[in-house]
């Protein structure tokens, strides 16, 4: 039955074609443009690390010692607070983050000095973030404790000063101290840079930096710290710091802490913690607001920082209310075309197809135009994604068609062009048969 | 024109009617919070900055070491004033639509209990207001013994210039000139006003707050180093710029020359709004497209009417109506679905404004773009129906007598 609907579609699309352009067109400009947004967005929202971002937290308390009535915690730590947490060891794995420009050479490499962003964090965080590989590996616990001067680069890095090849055991100079190359990551690009995403409510919505590639540089924490002191930027402060770049023990907050949670009771285990500490904290004077502790998940805080940039959003919504302008379209020339059709309708009915035949093979006809314009529409998001990566912003390189998405591309076009259909279809087989083979 | 008949005809075709109608109504919602977030964009990337942006570069130097930085301001300063057709190179933190150092809350009290803003602290050595090309308003510009040595982030005392903005924000109505405000423990003294002095980041900044400087005269220092703002005549200004690129490496071996932050304040203009632009050219392309969608569904629609009242057309041409009659007939038809359409519309538009402003900072959709997108919608309804309608008028009388 099916075969034969479609061999009527057919029939019927050839016999009127500028009206089934019309309708192609509509529904391929409408895919178009809506699925090249929700691709984008699709990107930009979605799990930088989806193997384990169920258990990520983010813990915050309120370092800010001025006394008033703020609502929430500051975005980061102070390093005080960051550092006794992550000491305490209470989670199943946990790491600091902070990220400086550094000074850096590679001798025996002939290239000018370069400024790259260097992280320092703690040995947790390759395998707490599932970091993959390419040479080498990540450093030890020990290697923290020992503030063992050793780094761990990007592939951009290495194909930039070693060609590509391994460069484990070679020696980078940072600032002033030599450090020995321990690992090299394979080509890794969470979107967005989540581990260090803060401050996004201030944004207004310019948030599209976030997405940017990762730090070129990782050394262990305390190593980082030592070996460019002096060139620390605060996220705030309360006071002015009295060695500007030089955080230890000032009044700013400066120190991202991320932890790994396994299951639920680990959770509430955690945030108890939390609570205690500040709570503790706050007995000492240090703290002034021991209820501002938060324990947010990594997808939680990537909602809380509204990462995704204002104009994609807004992006997306004009595209779907273009899209509804579309649909509207294509549900007044499949009215005028079903309906141009009730003397042959009238015919099938008065011969004995029911109204759910009509109904049917209307809606067959509705499909057939939603799969045409899908293809149309595939086109034309390719092409809304190529215009996309010449976009001046920072995920611009990220915005290429996954499987996912080309198949949303049809299942949307075919869904839309048969809720466009239901209505004239409907229309369609109520069509009074006698009254139309009288006119015939 | 009779309007009844067409009316009671478009009562027998309610179903299309109604769909042209929500069509023409999302059309023209979408197209006046379109044309707004287009006007608004253009708003922004027309901000006047107050400087002599033609005539102005900057240097931006990273990665030596805090205890050189004093040595190194005065390497770089000779050695880039040494250069031909440089007119003068002064110390700068923060750069217009470039580096920005110097964004801080302030209060106007010394007990810092009322909050006087965010603004900019421009921290610039001799000859850097003047070399900007700011035009002061009242009180004066800074004198020799106004730029100081200072050794923390922000000298603790200094006379300060601020913008006409920022001094109508923190004193409205009142002479700003002998005002004091307070940065944590730093004191600063209003002895100017500018006219204007753009942010590095006007984009971030609504309305007038974009404007929202202060310039504050200080000496060389470890905190006010590794930027620096070069001025010469226009049309030496790229020339002087890559001489300056290529002295660095001479002047200052120790430090690391930024090569992104390193351009003519005219290419960090263009690149600070390159996102404002690429949303225009969006916005555009999806009026151009919504345009050309509605004018097909008319266009489709219309010419389904006429192919199905050829009898009826025909048969008004018999009894005596003129081409002119069934052209104007169906172009008045139109005219009243555009409408409804419009009418409609005008309501969503304003709902669409009110969501918008929930998600984003945006204000209200002013009165003045109903009536454009109404007229745009009119013209092109009229447009869209000329063709079927002339197909129409072209129906001979002869077919009455057929079928």
């Amino acid at each position: 039955m099916f075969g034969y609907y479609l061999d009527l579609a057919l029939r019927s699309l050839k016999r009127n074609k500028v009206l089934t352009a019309l309708m192609v067109i509509a529904i391929a400009v409408g895919i178009g443009a809506s699925m090249t947004t929700l691709t984008v967005m699709h990107l930009l929202s979605g799990d930088p690390v989806p193997t384990r971002s169920g258990t990520l937290f983010y813990p915050q308390v309120d370092g800010n010692p001025t006394p008033g009535d703020f609502k929430q915690p500051l975005d980061v730590m102070d390093y005080q607070s960051a550092v006794d947490l992550w000491g305490a060891h209470r989670a199943d794995a946990q790491t600091l983050v902070v990220d400086s420009p550094v000074r850096l050479s590679a001798p025996g490499v002939n290239l000018p000095t370069l400024m790259p962003s260097m992280l320092s964090t703690t040995s947790d965080f390759f395998p707490m973030f599932d970091v993959p590989f390419r040479y080498g590996s990540g450093w030890s616990a020990d290697d923290d404790a020992r503030h063992a001067r050793v780094a761990v680069i990007s592939d951009d890095l290495n194909h930039k000063l070693f060609g590509g090849r391994d460069s484990v055991g070679q020696v980078l100079r940072l600032r002033d101290t030599d450090v020995r190359i321990v690992g090299v990551l394979r080509s890794w690009r969470p979107s967005p840079v989540f581990y260090t995403v803060a401050g996004g409510r201030f944004a207004n919505g310019d948030t599209a930096d976030f997405y940017g590639k990762t730090q070129d540089v990782f050394t262990p924490f305390f190593t980082g710290l030592e070996l460019n002191d002096g060139n620390f930027q605060q996220f705030t402060c309360w006071h002015m710091p009295e060695r500007p770049g030089h955080l230890q023990n000032s009044p700013c907050a400066w120190v991202r802490l991320w932890v790994q949670l396994g299951d639920a009771g680990k959770v509430a285990a955690y945030k108890q913690f939390l609570d205690g500490y500040a709570a503790q904290q706050a007995s000492l004077g240090r703290i002034v607001r021991p209820q501002n502790t938060r324990l947010r998940s990594l997808m939680q805080w990537l909602d809380y920082n509204g990462v995704v940039p204002g104009d994609v959003r807004l992006q997306t919504w004009l595209a779907f209310a273009f899209l509804a302008i579309c649909l509207f379209n294509m549900i007044g020339l499949l009215l005028a075309k079903f309906l141009r059709r009730s003397g042959e309708i009238g015919v099938r009915r008065a011969l004995g197809a029911s109204r759910g035949a009509v109904f049917a093979q209307c809606l067959v006809e509705a499909g057939l135009v939603g799969l045409i314009g899908g293809i149309g529409g595939l086109g034309l998001t390719l092409l809304g994604l190529w215009l996309v990566r010449r976009q001046p912003v920072a995920y611009a390189d990220l915005a290429h068609l996954d499987v996912s998405m080309f198949v949303a591309t049809f299942v949307t076009a075919i869904a839309a062009s048969l809720l466009a259909g239901v209505l004239p279809a409907f229309r369609a087989s109520r069509v009074a048969p006698g009254l139309q083979l009288k006119t015939l | 024109m009779q309007i009844r008949p067409i009316l009671a005809a478009l009562r027998r075709h309610r179903m299309a009617t109604v769909l042209i109608a929500l069509e023409i109504a999302l059309a023209c919602a979408v197209l006046c919070n379109a044309c707004f977030l287009i006007a608004g964009r253009i708003d922004a990337i027309q901000v006047d900055s107050g400087v002599d942006e033609a005539s102005l570069a900057t240097v931006q130097l990273a990665g030596y070491e805090n205890a050189h930085a004093v040595d190194l301001n005065a390497r770089v300063l000779t050695g880039l004033g040494s250069i031909a057709g440089v007119q003068s190179v002064s110390l700068l933190n923060s750069i217009p639509f470039g580096a920005r150092r110097g964004t801080a809350g302030i209060t106007t009290d010394m007990a810092g209990k009322h909050f006087g803003g965010v603004v900019e602290f421009y921290v610039g050595g001799p000859g850097s207001l003047s070399a900007l090309g700011t035009r002061l308003v009242a009180g004066r510009n800074p004198q020799p013994d106004d730029f100081r040595p200072f050794t923390a982030l922000m000298p603790d005392d200094a006379s300060v210039q601020v913008t006409r903005a920022l001094a109508e924000h923190l004193w409205p109505g009142v002479d700003p000139l002998g005002k004091e405000f307070w940065l944590d423990k730093s004191h600063f003294r209003v002895v100017g006003v500018i006219d204007h002095l753009v942010r590095p980041d006007p984009g971030g900044w609504p309305g007038d707050s974009r404007d929202w400087s202060v310039f504050v005269p200080a000496q060389s220092s470890v905190y006010l180093s590794g930027s620096y703002l070069l001025r010469a005549a226009p049309t030496d200004l790229p020339r002087v710029l890559r001489d300056a690129r290529a002295a660095i490496a001479k002047i200052a071996p120790d430090a690391v020359l930024d090569q992104d932050g390193t351009q003519t304040l005219g290419d960090l203009r263009t690149r600070s709004f390159q996102k404002d632009r690429a949303m225009i050219g969006m916005l555009v392309g999806v009026i151009v497209a919504l345009l050309l969608v509605t004018a097909l569904g008319i266009v489709g629609l219309a010419s389904f009417w006429v192919a199905q009242r050829r009898r009826q057309i025909g048969i008004r041409r018999a009894i005596g109506a003129t081409r002119r009659d069934i052209l104007h007939y169906f172009q008045t038809e139109n005219f009243l679905i555009v409408s409804f359409g419009i009418v409609l519309g005008m309501v969503l538009a304003y709902a669409l404004n009110l969501l918008l402003m929930t998600h984003y900072e945006l204000p209200r959709l002013p009165l003045a773009y109903l009536p454009i997108g109404a007229v745009a919608l009119w013209l092109l309804g009229q447009l869209a129906v000329l063709g079927p309608a002339l197909r129409a008028a072209a129906v001979p009388p002869v077919v009455a007598t057929r079928g």
